[in-house]
């Protein structure tokens, strides 16, 4: 099966990751490619950089960011291939001690072939 | 988190951290079987320990902590009791010996890597292949005996049986845990290979049952590939075998049609295909180009999966492109199942005649006498040709041969169409 992560800091600030931090995730994330779960990944630039598109009642709104609800920003995102979602869980896990807070939503994917 | 939460969140820990665990224990105690033993014993208390206090912060390291003290206690044991147990004493001895072992392979072995030595020591060539599948999908896949046997049809106590006799083959012919080295690498490694992608296979076309496929298996595969890969990232081969499976598995949403009937490649709703393992596909290959050696059977099979990836319809395929990679593929690794892909490719690209003159220098083949694929395919050209009387004849056989009943349906169905003279619509 396959889950996407979603990564929510619940918190935005302008400051670029250290060096160190870096490392360490750039570690992290060649750790689980070698475990073959990990199929892809990548980080979100601030929400500043970013736009919404709504639609209601037919009418389109665009907004620039930033956006100011940022409990709920995803600041970046993985899909991984497991057996189960506590293996999903674990590496939630494993990812949360490597950035120390915020939450990692996970979400089943519809990758199961219709049979 | 309740009882049965804590028990999956086990289950997970285990087939996650088994096979580091196993591989670090091996190394220790040099013998894979002693080594398995050692990591269950871990996990037992696990089972007992973690409802109480909970999955602890690093799991993967409690396990090991765990063994290792186990494994101390039962050579301490044995030496108390002053009967050396045979298993035992010879890890005592290897404990004396890694030490010397570890300075050498930092010096010579430029792998150096437990979970590598598991991985050849599995599939080695003591062993059939029947017993590398069991134990590699066991050891390193860290799949359950019960969940192996389910993924192979076969009864569990078999599989169980299998491993118990593989481990005692590789203690009795003692095999050293290490990882081959000079001519011999390219031979293990490549025999390594075969293990994988022959678990790929019976996932992704499933020889027996009612199931086209059973995709648990070639997630398996996969992963076990991609772990592979990592490890030997110098061998294109490895990267070639990974780009196969990918972009293989990037079909398997298209290739089962509603009520689990096979859908063949050029009838597959492209839009349905896996575009993320269409992409990890294609870097593996390239990956595997970018290490400039020519190209071995894994890598040129990659390439022609790629082709077909790369083809946004049916139409668009570059067939004469195909048709060379087989070609050098026949010549690097002949085999009559090749030459049969290759007649498929040939007649796409310069007529069905031309394949057909392929195949059939290929009926008299001792080897294809019960592989269905070769009357299958004999009978699509043929009804390309519009001689729909042999066609059904050859449909007819195929459907005797296949073991898959979904496959058979289609194929007596394709032979049903032959004979009220129509070309089967697919």
């Amino acid at each position: 099966m396959r889950y996407m992560m979603l990564y929510k800091p619940g918190r935005e600030t302008d400051a670029p990751p250290s060096e160190s931090e870096m490392a360490n995730m750039g570690r992290f994330i060649q750790e689980m490619a070698a475990t073959g779960a990990l199929l892809s990944t990548d980080g979100l630039q601030s929400s500043a950089k970013g736009v919404r598109v709504l639609i209601s009642d037919g009418r389109f709104t665009v907004t620039d960011g930033p956006f100011t609800e940022t409990k709920e920003l995803v600041a970046g995102y993985a899909i991984v291939q497991t057996k189960s979602k506590e293996e999903a869980i674990e590496l939630a896990r494993k990812f949360l001690a490597v950035v120390g807070e915020g939450e990692s939503e996970i979400r089943l994917m519809h990758d199961v072939p219709a049979f | 988190m309740t009882v049965p939460d804590i028990g999956r969140a086990i289950d997970a820990v285990w087939r996650m951290e088994s096979p580091r665990l196993i591989a670090g224990l091996a190394r220790m105690v040099r013998d894979v079987g002693l080594a398995e033993d050692l990591a269950q014993d871990a996990l037992v208390s696990a089972l007992e320990r973690w409802p109480e206090t909970g999955v602890p912060e690093n799991p993967g390291a409690w396990l090991m902590t765990t063994a290792k003290r186990r494994a101390i206690d039962r050579m301490r044991k044995s030496s108390v009791a002053g009967r050396k147990h045979e298993e035992l004493g010879r890890s005592v001895q290897a404990k004396q010996e890694t030490a010397v072992d570890d300075l050498e392979a930092a010096i010579d072995d430029d792998i150096g890597d437990d979970l590598l030595r598991l991985i050849f020591t599995a599939c080695h060539p003591v062993l059939s292949t029947e017993a590398q599948v069991a134990l590699t999908l066991r050891l390193l896949g860290g799949l359950t005996t019960d969940e192996i046997a389910r993924a192979f049809l076969v009864p569990e106590q078999t599989v169980a049986q299998r491993i118990v006799r593989a481990k005692r083959t590789l203690t009795s012919a003692k095999v050293p845990f290490e990882v081959p080295r000079g001519a011999d690498f390219a031979a293990r490694l490549s025999s390594v290979l075969q293990v994988i992608y022959l678990v790929f296979n019976e996932g992704y076309s499933a020889t027996a049952g009612d199931d086209w496929m059973r995709p648990a298996l070639c997630e398996d595969a996969l992963r076990l590939g991609r772990v592979l890969a990592e490890l030997v990232p110098a061998e294109p081969e490895a990267h070639g075998l990974v780009a196969l499976m990918e972009i293989q598995s990037s079909r398997s949403r298209a290739r089962v049609g509603p009520s689990g009937e096979p859908v063949l490649l050029l009838e597959q709703d492209r839009g349905r295909w896996d575009r993320l393992l269409i992409r990890r596909g294609l870097a593996a290959l390239e990956r595997a180009r970018s290490l400039g050696r020519p190209p071995g059977p894994c890598v040129l099979q990659g390439e022609i999966a790629a082709c077909h990836a790369r083809a946004r319809t049916p139409e668009a395929t570059d067939w004469a492109r195909i048709t060379a990679l087989y070609e050098e593929l026949v010549r690097s690794s002949p085999s009559p199942i090749v030459e049969l892909n290759r007649a498929v490719a040939v007649a796409m690209a310069f007529g069905p005649a031309e394949g057909l003159e392929i195949v059939d220098a290929l009926t008299s083949e001792k080897s294809l006498e019960s592989y269905h694929l070769l009357p299958s395919v004999r009978g699509d050209l043929l009804v390309k040709l519009g001689r729909l009387e042999e066609a059904r004849a050859e449909f007819d056989r195929a459907a005797s041969l296949t073991k898959n009943a979904r496959e058979r349906a289609l194929l007596s169905e394709r032979a049903a169409a032959c004979a009220l003279g129509r070309k089967p619509s697919r």
